[in-house]
């Protein structure tokens, strides 16, 4: 585990072409790790994520992507992601390869990636046209056992996933509370694991089941405090959702949208000037 | 309706809300659902058991939450598990009594669409997706679905079927083998819908004060049957709606408040190996 800038971090590990998940289900969205990946134009990823949300909108519009896995794209409670919608609907700012699944597909593909199984299995269900898609990924099979219908999920295997959690501790353990979504499956996944963090502790005052990331399965890790926002870090701030429903504005049109990416994630340093951009730094 | 003392979205809200039994697991989606499942705790059914697919199981938020996963419903949970868990243990397990579903179009079977509307490679929109709902669609044991009624939006054929209701009818859902039991009723502006027992399709069961059958069937672009006998909804008691404006104005105060984090001055960020 090496503990880099985040800066240095991006340009050691994230390379043009890679595959890479930024996971986070709501909560611990790696904001801050999606923006510098912005700001150093990696270009033709194939992101993968449950839920795109604004961080993917950000990313799609800004033209870092070709490829995108995924299971549910909205800004959730508020409506469409404008830029990415753009970038199915019209080609702009390029074409954008869907895959998608859903929720709990992508949860037993994360699973199987994590578990060096070549796919997950889960049981069929009535047939629904996501089947009939252009890159169909799912198969049916039958239990050998029982005879019961299933359904078999590739796995994911990113060439890279990035998490935003609390803390570090003086070993390089990463400690993930509240909602975990499929933070470890997509970590425990990757091929690199790269990890921002609120916090750097001693140790930490955690249960002895608490999620826990030993220092030796994560690449690289950054201290980047605030680095979840405007998606929020239990414990430490709220998620803006005063921030989320101003976005639906912001991102509408292709105009306001640039204007605001290059004032406050190109025109930024970094995630402590970008937050003191947007008046959330105290 | 305009006359009403009420929203379309109140009433709508109200009559869900009023679906739930005391004790029901939930599986709730944000919008409307969260807060019909929220009004029905906090009137009805103190016991209901609330699942929102973040992996948070028994919450019991104070304030409505924008989005599937805010920190009120971390908080106020039983236990909070990895997504993984949510989908296997509870929905596929057979554990959930109720999942609620929207969706961009309906048809006549209670086939949802919430993917596309036109044709999927080149969409007219780009709707988000699949998300929870063809395993909540299967899985549950019923289903509620909540939707506004318009011919745009209940459709004689789906541009794109992303979750199952009763298929063809006629116990075709049953044959593909579906373990959940299929949506039970379709509450809408205008009423509620529910499958008739036998060929499954959805017809009009139940109609809110001063709405016409004529109108409901105006907002269906294909040719809605009427059950035999068409209940007569009663509007939202002073109480559901004082609870449920409560509710509103505590979340869109919430919603709003500023956030603040602390950031230090720019200095070397730490480095090293470990």
């Amino acid at each position: 585990m090496q503990l880099l800038p985040l800066a240095e971090a991006i340009a050691t590990h994230v390379r043009d072409g890679q595959s890479v998940a930024l996971e986070g289900f709501t909560h611990l969205i790696p904001f801050a790790a999606g923006h510098e990946i912005i700001r150093q134009r990696r270009r033709g990823l194939h992101l993968i994520r449950m839920t795109p949300d604004i961080l993917y909108d950000q990313m799609v519009g800004m033209g870092c992507a070709s490829q995108l896995t995924f299971s549910w794209a909205g800004n959730p409670g508020v409506g469409s992601l404008h830029r990415v919608r753009d970038a199915v609907e019209h080609d702009w700012p390029g074409p954008l390869t869907l895959h998608e699944f859903t929720h709990a597909q992508m949860a037993v593909a994360y699973q199987a990636g994590a578990s060096a199984m070549p796919c997950a299995i889960m049981r069929a269900h009535a047939p629904t046209d996501l089947a009939l898609l252009p890159h169909p990924a799912t198969r049916q099979l039958t239990c050998p056992f029982s005879g019961v219908a299933l359904e078999a999920v590739p796995a994911l295997n990113p060439d890279v996933t990035i998490l935003h959690a609390q803390q570090i501790d003086a070993e390089g353990n990463i400690l993930i509370r509240g909602i975990v979504g499929a933070a470890k499956e997509a970590a425990m996944a990757a091929r690199c694991l790269l990890v921002t963090v609120e916090e750097q502790v001693e140790r930490f005052d955690a249960g002895m089941n608490a999620v826990v990331l030993p220092a030796w399965v994560v690449s690289c890790a950054s201290v980047v405090p605030g680095g979840a926002h405007p998606s929020y870090a239990h414990g430490y701030y709220p998620r803006d959702n005063a921030f989320c429903q101003a976005w639906d504005d912001i991102a509408r049109e292709r105009e306001s949208f640039l204007g605001w990416m290059r004032r406050h994630v190109q025109g930024s340093r970094d995630h402590a000037d970008l937050l003191r951009s947007l008046g959330v730094a105290a | 309706m305009s006359a009403a003392p009420w929203s379309g979205d109140e009433i709508m809200t109200v009559t869900a809300a009023r679906q739930l039994a005391d004790g029901a697991v939930c599986f709730v989606g944000i919008g409307l659902p969260s807060a019909a499942c929220n009004l029905a705790r906090q009137t009805h059914a103190p016991r209901l058991v609330l699942i929102y697919e973040s992996g948070t199981v028994g919450t019991r938020p104070r304030v409505l939450p924008l989005s599937i996963g805010d920190g009120e419903l971390a908080q106020t949970a039983t236990c909070v598990v990895p997504l993984p868990e949510v989908f296997a243990h509870y929905l596929q397990r057979g554990r959930i009594d109720v999942g609620f579903l929207g969706a961009a179009q309906i048809d006549r079977f209670g086939n949802l669409n919430s993917t596309v509307i036109g044709d999927y490679e080149r969409p007219r929109v780009r709707l988000p997706g699949a998300g929870g709902a063809p395993e909540i669609a299967a899985h549950a044991r019923q289903v509620l679905i909540v939707m506004k009624q318009s011919p745009r939006s209940f459709v004689p054929r789906l541009d794109f079927r992303t979750s199952v209701g009763y298929l063809t009818g006629a116990g075709s859902r049953r044959a593909a083998g579906c373990p959940g039991g299929g949506p039970r009723a379709v509450i809408t502006d205008f009423g509620i819908l529910r499958p008739h027992p036998e060929t499954e399709e959805l017809q009009l069961a139940a109609l809110y004060p001063g709405v016409s059958v004529a109108a409901a069937r105006a907002a269906t672009a294909w040719p809605l049957q009427v059950a035999a006998q068409v209940e007569m909804l009663a509007g939202p008691e002073p109480h559901e709606l004082e609870v449920l404006r409560a509710l509103d104005a505590h979340t869109r105060q919430a919603h709003a408040r500023p956030v603040r984090i602390a950031v230090p001055h720019s200095g070397p960020s730490p480095r090293g190996l470990s």
